[in-house]
């Protein structure tokens, strides 16, 4: 069976109408259906791993909106044994303190991607 | 009170920008103002009557507990909302995106119009944001 690593770099982008990131759902179903995947975030991604988001509040008219619960679903892929890994270095260019990361992530520098990317079959891109 | 326009693009559940629009659209009713927006390309999309919730196994959670958003439901919240507040709501869809997407079937309260009603609701405006696709 291949390995497969899925890249996370867009942050946020439909999180308030889907209620999750759709590449981290997506991935953690892959995951559901047996595959061996594992997540690198990037970016502006890397802020998913931060612990204490809180999306809620919003609502428009009578209508609230859920939000998504990002802490909630990253810890799902932690638990269901899907190797997370987060660049330090975006992390750093961000202001994100190791202490502030959701436990059970990994970090890795920029330059040890290639290595990463070298210990996976297929790459999805998102 | 003012009148504004607001332009919106993008289609349902690709972009921040769309709830980006609707907080937009709901600060300003709530401030007394009425709001003209003009759907175009995948916005026409947002007021889709045919829109369904759905469950969510990879959260663990029913149709119910997920209680997906549809924005054809914050449009409705929206009209509603400027109806209780006494201010005018135009939610105006480009007719040909309709047409091309066949999302005919709309939630009550939306109009269809073209690029001309757009610049009619701009030229009757204080002030317009179009909010572009990327």
């Amino acid at each position: 069976m291949a390995r497969y690593l899925s890249i996370i770099d867009s942050a946020y982008r439909a999180t308030i109408e889907e209620q999750d990131d759709t590449a981290v759902w997506f991935t953690h179903a892959m995951k559901n259906g047996g595959a061996d995947i594992s997540i690198l975030l990037r970016g502006d991604a890397v802020n998913y791993a931060v612990l204490n988001q809180d999306a809620k509040g919003l609502r428009f008219g009578s209508r609230a909106v859920k939000g998504p619960d990002m802490v909630r679903d990253v810890k799902a892929v932690i638990d269901k044994k899907v190797p997370l890994y987060v660049v330090s270095d975006d992390l750093a260019e961000r202001g994100i303190q190791p202490s502030q990361l959701i436990p059970g992530i990994e970090q890795v520098q920029r330059s040890a991607i290639p290595k990463l990317l070298e210990n996976h079959d297929r790459v999805l891109t998102w | 009170m003012a009148t504004i326009t607001i332009g919106i693009m993008d289609p349902p559940y690709e972009s921040a920008n769309t709830p980006t629009a609707f907080r937009l659209v709901e600060a300003a009713i709530r401030k007394g103002h009425n709001v003209n927006v003009f759907c175009y390309e995948g916005a026409t999309a947002l007021g889709y009557a045919g829109q369904k919730q759905h469950p969510n196994a990879v959260h663990g959670m029913t149709l119910e507990e997920e209680d997906h958003p549809n924005p054809k439901e914050w449009v409705k919240s929206l009209l509603a909302f400027a109806t209780e507040k006494n201010v005018k709501l135009v939610w105006c869809n480009c007719g040909l995106c309709v047409d091309e997407r066949g999302v005919e079937n709309q939630v009550e309260g939306t109009c269809r119009g073209s690029p001309v009603d757009a610049w009619k609701y701009c030229e009757a405006s204080d002030g317009v944001l179009m909010i572009g696709t990327q």
